[in-house]
Formats: C-alpha cells, structure tokens, sequence
C-alpha cells in the first residue's frame, strides 16, 4: 500500500456524514431513541452489534450502538441515554436537527451462527438496545432457529426500555420474553430480582444455545458465569464490551483492554477471548 | 396428594433435590401439598415461622408494605425457588409478606418439626442448614448487587 492510500483509508474512516433527526422518541426519563436519515440519502448498512461514532457539532462525539432494524431501507435508530455533556445534547435533539455520523464500526453478533439451535438474548439497562437489531434479525428469519429466549433486568419498571416492544414480543408464541426488575413498587405485578435469576428456568438448550449478552460489565461477568454454569460453551457466548471509545478505529487507543481494541476487535466478544480478562482490575 | 406423588416433587425440587433420599423421606413425613390463588398470603410479617414453602408452580411475591406507599416487592420467587428462611433462627418470626402472584402450588413444610429433627439428629440438621444456607446466599448476594445499582447513572 503506499503512503497516500493508506492516509485516504485513515482520512475515509473519520469522514463523518451528515444525519438528519426525522424523529424523537422518549423511551424512559433519562432515555431518548433518534431515528436519523442521512442527508446524502446513502443508507447506512450495519450489522447488528455494530456502533458509531456520533458528533453533536461544536459539543463533542460519543460512540452510540445501533438500535434499529438492521434490514434495507430502515431509519437509523440510535437509543441515547442521557449521562453527560454530548449524550445531554444528543437526546435534546428535535426534529430537523443534525448530527455528524462516522461508521458503522467493530464487530457485530453474528446471530446467524446461531441457526438451527437456541438464541437467548440477555440484556441489562440500556444493554437492550445493542440487542434489539440482533433480535430483529432473528425474528426476521424465525425458521431458522428453534428456541428464542429474551431475558431483561432493569432498575426499576419506569426504566423499561422499548416497552411496546417487550409488550409486543411477549405476545407472540414462538418467543419467551422475560423481564424483572431491581425495585419493586406498588402495583408491580411482574418479577424483581437479578437477570441471572431467569437463566436457570428459562426454555433452551444449553449445549446448543447462542448466548448474547449485553449490560454494565459486572452484570455480564455474572450472567455468562450463569450461562456457562448452565453447559452453553464458552465460545457461543457472546459479550458486547463499552470503553471510552474516541476514534473508533483502533489509533488513539483509549479502549484498549489489554491486549484488544474494543472499537476493532469488538464491541462483540466471545466469552471464551474474555473470561480471563473480564477478572482482571485496572484494565 | 399422595405420598409417593409428595416425594417426587421434593426428588425434583432445587432445594431438596440434593438431599440423600433417607433425608427426604425424613421431610416427606412433615411435607403437604399446598395451593393458592392469585392474591392469596402465604404468610404475613410479623407472624410466627412456623411452615416454609418450595415453590413448585407459579410465582410468589416477598413484600414490604409502607404506610401510604403500598406494598414494596423485595423479591419474586419462582418455581424450583424456596420462600422463607425466618422459620430456622430465633425469633422464628416473619420479616416480609409473602403473596401469590399466580395460582401458586408448593410444598409446605412444618418447620417446628425439621427445627426439632435437626436438634436431635445433627447429620439431618447439617444437611439441611447447607440447603438453608444457598437460599440464603444467593439472596444476599442477589440483595448486594441491587445495592450497587448497576443501571443507575453513570458515576
């Protein structure tokens, strides 16, 4: 390669191409969704797991997972929750706003290596939304695969994220959706516990089960033990990882995780390449 | 139920499952069948321990009522899952409600007797203080982790 094509493959992957708000969606208190349009009309193809980079201009970027339907021709959702000064920006965007969009980038989950068998999804918090392209995929193609297994924890029953969605879901017979909650208040019927309380009764077949699990680090640390602890190999679960990611491309290496780049070699891992590194402080 | 039926359901059961089987027959002796109907208390805070329940179907709330705020749901348990612990130390008293939140089956055991065996035959008391012990372990552990407030805000 000579050295201006590899400066223009450096250059092409910060081009950051501009995305117009064409909806907002408030899903919790703190938690927007955005559906984007690109202002060029190119579509953006991704797949499900993927990131981008996201630019409020004159604010600042952050990398936002794709929470949208992954088939041609569909809106690019990003689900935002608000906890800093870009993401504060971003989910006061309105209709007409726009934003800067690099990528998509990283590794996704790979969902179609689970045909054939089991898929169970377990998300915590804001972890459903990585996840939902992913089942999206799935159902899109629900002959293929035999059990499907949704299993989501969250804070509190306010905190519940794609609420039409989960209703949705849980009304179809080809799907087990699960949900529980960390607090309980009054009037809540549902399950309170941890996620990891639902795997041991939940309806699949370890030895042939694709696992994808996506949550705040300790919480998968702990749902993969369970899922492990349950015979599903540890190379068929899979982990989608969050560090400070700034370029998204593997230069700056802010996300480096020993001896991994999160935003290239992940965001999607096996459990297997991460059970030793998940345990280990400082990292 | 009959016996026999009684005693493959605590075969099968998560919290005596593992119980040598001359142990289980010794549970078996102080076990019924038990069901409830959605809304239905299995026992009320404040009230003696007496009998504690293995969840066979259905789900059973753990709560806390506040005054003016409702019942508080603590914890759910669910099938293979074990409702109460208060029955094994003094002051042998109730520290939440318990609920049906479904048509609820279980097996309820009489705890007085078991607290009685376990005295006398220590072999018994140990193996059942082990089982006792994990229910216990796993709901502290379940209770730590939601202190944490893994999905709250970003520190």
């Amino acid at each position: 390669m000579t050295a201006t094509a590899s400066t223009d493959r450096v250059a092409d992957a910060f081009a950051v191409r501009e995305f117009g708000v064409t909806s907002r969606r408030q899903d919790t208190r703190d938690t927007v969704t955005l559906s984007l349009s690109p202002r060029d009309g190119v579509p953006l193809g991704f797949a499900p797991g993927q990131f981008t980079m996201v630019y409020a201009f004159g604010v600042g970027e952050v990398p936002l997972s794709i929470s949208g339907d992954p088939a041609p021709g569909r809106a690019l959702l990003h689900t935002i929750r608000d906890v800093g000064g870009v993401t504060h920006t971003l989910a006061g965007l309105r209709r007409g706003d726009v934003v800067g969009i690099r990528g998509p980038y990283g590794t996704g989950w790979d969902v179609s290596d689970g045909r054939g068998g089991d898929v169970v999804l377990v998300a915590g918090g804001i972890g459903l939304a990585p996840l939902r392209p992913a089942l999206l995929q799935v159902l899109a193609r629900r002959d293929d695969y035999k059990r499907v297994v949704l299993l989501y924890g969250t804070r509190t029953p306010e905190d519940v994220l794609f609420a039409a969605d989960l209703e949705k879901w849980r009304g179809r017979f080809d799907l087990e959706v699960e949900v529980t909650v960390d607090y309980g208040p009054p009037l809540w019927r549902g399950k309170v516990g941890l996620v990891t309380g639902l795997i041991p009764r939940a309806g699949f077949d370890p030895a042939h089960t694709l696992a994808l699990v996506c949550g705040p680090e300790p919480m998968m640390r702990y749902v993969a033990s369970a899922l492990s602890d349950r015979g599903v190999p540890p190379d068929r679960i899979r982990l989608s990882m969050e560090r400070a990611m700034d370029c998204g491309v593997g230069l700056c290496g802010h996300c480096q995780l020993r001896e991994l780049f999160i935003c290239v070699d992940g965001p999607v891992f096996t459990y297997e390449r991460l059970e030793r590194l998940l345990w280990l402080r400082e990292v | 139920m009959s016996t026999p039926d009684l005693r493959q359901l605590l075969a099968d059961h998560c919290f005596t499952r593992d119980l040598p089987t001359d142990l289980v027959d010794r549970v078996v002796e102080h076990a019924r069948v038990t069901t409830y109907p959605p809304g239905a208390w299995l026992f009320r805070e404040g009230s003696t321990a007496k009998e504690f329940h293995l969840v066979v179907s259905g789900t059973v709330a753990v709560s806390m009522h506040v005054p003016g705020r409702g019942d508080h749901v603590v914890d759910t348990v669910d099938a293979c899952e074990t409702v109460g612990w208060s029955w094994l130390v003094p002051p042998y008293r109730w520290f939440f409600d318990a609920r049906a939140t479904t048509e609820v089956t279980a097996v309820t055991i009489d705890a007085v007797a078991l607290r009685t065996i376990a005295e006398q035959e220590p072999a018994f008391g140990y193996a059942l203080l082990r089982q006792v012990t994990v229910v216990m372990l796993e709901r502290m552990q379940a209770a730590r982790v939601r202190l944490a407030d893994l999905y709250g805000p970003a520190a």
